[in-house]
């Protein structure tokens, strides 16, 4: 009995940490989501599909063009900062004056888009780098490098915006922005301006994220659907535009996929999760850390 | 009110179609029209609640609790899908009370609403993934072939009955659709989706009127999965559920036209035929390519014609008669949270 609970409890503190790490990548995705809404005022449901592609990208550059890994990732990020851009360019700019669900539902078109152009371009097949990280074995405990390095890189990289909102002129304009959309216009800052760098934004957050991911998973055309959802309960249930709430809550949903994944399926880790959002909708609705009204 | 000659061009138009597979037999074309009937029946359910701003993505769940719940029941249980059918149709009726009323009190609206919805959707995927030994998983699902009363078990081979019971049940969801349009409820969530806080102000119970037309909207959406499982005898999470039908849902009433009836008809018939022409066409090469079509339509016609092909279409025959009703006039002017 003994020697079962010591076991039990290393697995629990393994899918505790391992959950910890998986949440350092979903809190990258969610900031890049919330940065998009905050700012913009428009979902992006296509946004996992973004990730996708810069994970296509990583797998081509650096399995068929041979380039290392280090170099890939800057280029790869830079790919999705055009595509966000572009994004916003094409099919966002002209809706913004149409009512919010247009908007997210031409996305949706886009996602569509997306899909099928990588099932079209790249085939269905499952894809992956080939690069094995060693395993690191702590006590009886395994991390995969490749989970250490994600939550590093997706830490750095938070600090990294955050240091650009806070330090510079245009990211404090777009906090500014977020605040009051009218105003902003009126005080000289220029809003399409500040819109197509928080999309480029958005799209780089979105390509280091796929730099990360694509270390852990395999590629194939419809692996945005595996975190997509994921990622917008994570927003949502932070509040949506809320960085801090983001934050908090991909850690909280981490840990619920990781926990749940430890006593059953993987599948029923999501159905808790998604169970538990769900009730939090009913208890806080406008996301954990919503200023009341 | 609809005028003798409207009635009429219904009534000719209905014989011709309860006529036609008795006339004209090719399998493979009725296949497509009985595929058409089912979709375009999921299609105005969903466009029920669209119409007024309710936009949901957690439609694939109901579609998905419709199909599976039947099939489950049938082949672990015995019960016919004359039983199982109203059943899984409350079962998608209660989940949708049971998210739907939260959003409603607490006033969840907009993307937070269509967040919610999706879900919705995510949830029920998982589960019927997650319990595959029961429901195969996203290997899929057949329910077994009777043995005894097909009419029990709701399994024909022929095409021609599962035209007329397509029919049937897409011609109901038009009826339906046309009472919702001339009922009070309809200028209730009309002006709920205009401004709640004026809707309530003037004596809506906007709560009660929203759950009204949510649950009319899953119980038809689950009904069109059971059908569906039942025509196809194959289902799997993903033909039936999650957010790729629901976003397709989303997609064929836009395209159609969202505020007419025959709208999402329309647009399952230009959707459908799109990717079966694709299919035929381009054979194996063209997995993807149906996808990348509807995307790209839906992006240019929420941007250029959001009122749909038909919306249009009718709007330009109307324009030369009559003025048009208020909220026709604007574009999809759908929930607009708390601005």
């Amino acid at each position: 009995m003994q020697a079962f609970l010591d076991v039990f409890d290393i697995y629990l503190l393994e899918a505790v940490i391992n959950g910890i790490l998986l949440g350092g990548v979903l809190a990258l995705l969610a900031l890049g989501l919330n940065l998009i809404f905050g700012v913009i005022d428009v979902t992006w449901i296509c946004y996992a599909e973004l990730v996708m592609i810069g994970m296509y990208g990583m797998y081509f550059m650096v399995q068929y063009y041979g380039v290392s890994y280090f170099v890939a990732a800057p280029l790869t990020i830079m790919l999705v900062a055009v595509l966000g851009a572009a994004l916003h360019y094409l099919v966002i700019a002209p809706l913004l004056t149409a009512p919010p669900i247009n908007q997210l539902l031409a996305t949706g078109g886009v996602l569509f888009v997306l899909q099928s152009f990588a099932t079209v371009a790249f085939g269905i097949d499952f894809r992956n780098l080939g690069i094995r990280l060693p395993v690191l074995a702590f006590g009886d405990m395994n991390f995969s490098y490749a989970r250490l390095l994600s939550f590093a890189a997706a830490l750095v990289g938070m600090v990294a915006v955050y240091l650009f909102m806070t330090r510079t002129f245009t990211g404090t304009a777009i906090r500014a922005i977020s605040q009051d959309r009218q105003i902003m216009a009126l005080m000289g800052v220029d809003t399409k301006r500040i819109y197509l760098i928080t999309s480029a934004l958005g799209g780089a957050l979105a390509g280091l994220a796929a730099c990360l991911l694509v270390l852990q998973y395999d590629v194939h055309p419809f692996v945005g659907l595996s975190f997509g959802p994921i990622t917008f309960l994570i927003c949502v249930l932070g509040g949506l535009g809320n960085f801090i709430g983001g934050f908090i809550a991909a850690f909280v949903f981490a840990e619920i996929i990781s926990l749940g994944g430890l006593f059953s399926d993987l599948e029923w880790g999501y159905v808790l999760a998604f169970a538990f959002f769900i009730v939090m909708m009913f208890i806080r609705p406008a996301g954990l850390l919503a200023r009341r009204r | 009110m609809m005028g003798q000659g409207r009635l009429a061009a219904w009534g000719v138009g209905l014989a011709a179609l309860v006529a036609l597979p008795f006339v004209y037999r090719d399998p493979y074309h009725l296949h497509i029209l009985v595929l058409i009937l089912i979709w375009s029946f999921a299609y105005t359910s969903w466009s029920m609640m669209g119409r007024f701003g309710l936009v949901s993505l957690g439609h694939g769940g109901f579609m998905g609790i419709g199909a599976y719940v039947t099939a489950l029941l049938w082949n672990h249980a015995g019960l016919s899908p004359w039983i199982g059918i109203p059943i899984s149709m409350a079962a998608a009726g209660a989940l949708a009370m049971i998210v739907g009323y939260p959003c409603f009190r607490f006033r969840i609206t907009g993307h937070y609403f269509v967040l919610v919805t999706l879900a919705l959707s995510g949830i029920v995927l998982q589960v019927i993934t997650a319990t595959r030994d029961y429901t195969g998983g996203s290997l899929g699902y057949t329910p077994n072939r009777a043995s005894g009363n097909r009419l029990l078990a709701l399994q024909f081979d022929d095409k021609t009955t599962w035209y007329l019971i397509a029919l049937a049940v897409w011609l109901f969801g038009i009826v339906v659709w046309h009472w919702v349009d001339r009922s009070m409820a309809r200028y209730a969530l009309e002006a709920i989706s205009e401004d709640e806080d004026a809707a309530a102000a003037a004596g809506v119970d906007v709560t009660a009127e929203k759950l009204k037309i949510t649950l009319l909207s899953a119980l038809m959406t689950a009904l069109a999965g059971a059908i569906y499982c039942q025509y196809q005898m194959f289902i799997t999470p993903d033909t039936v559920s999650g957010i790729a039908v629901s976003l397709q849902m989303v997609f064929a009433a836009i395209v159609g036209g969202l505020f007419v009836s025959l709208g999402p008809t329309v647009g399952a018939i230009i959707t459908i035929l799109l990717a079966e022409t694709l299919r035929i066409g381009f054979g194996t090469k063209a997995v993807g390519w149906d996808n990348l079509v509807y995307g790209v339509l839906l992006v240019l016609f929420i941007i250029f014609l959001p009122k749909g092909i038909l919306g249009s279409l009718l709007d330009r025959l109307k324009l030369q008669r009559k003025v048009p009703r208020a909220h026709e006039q604007k574009a999809v002017q759908v929930a607009r949270p708390g601005a």
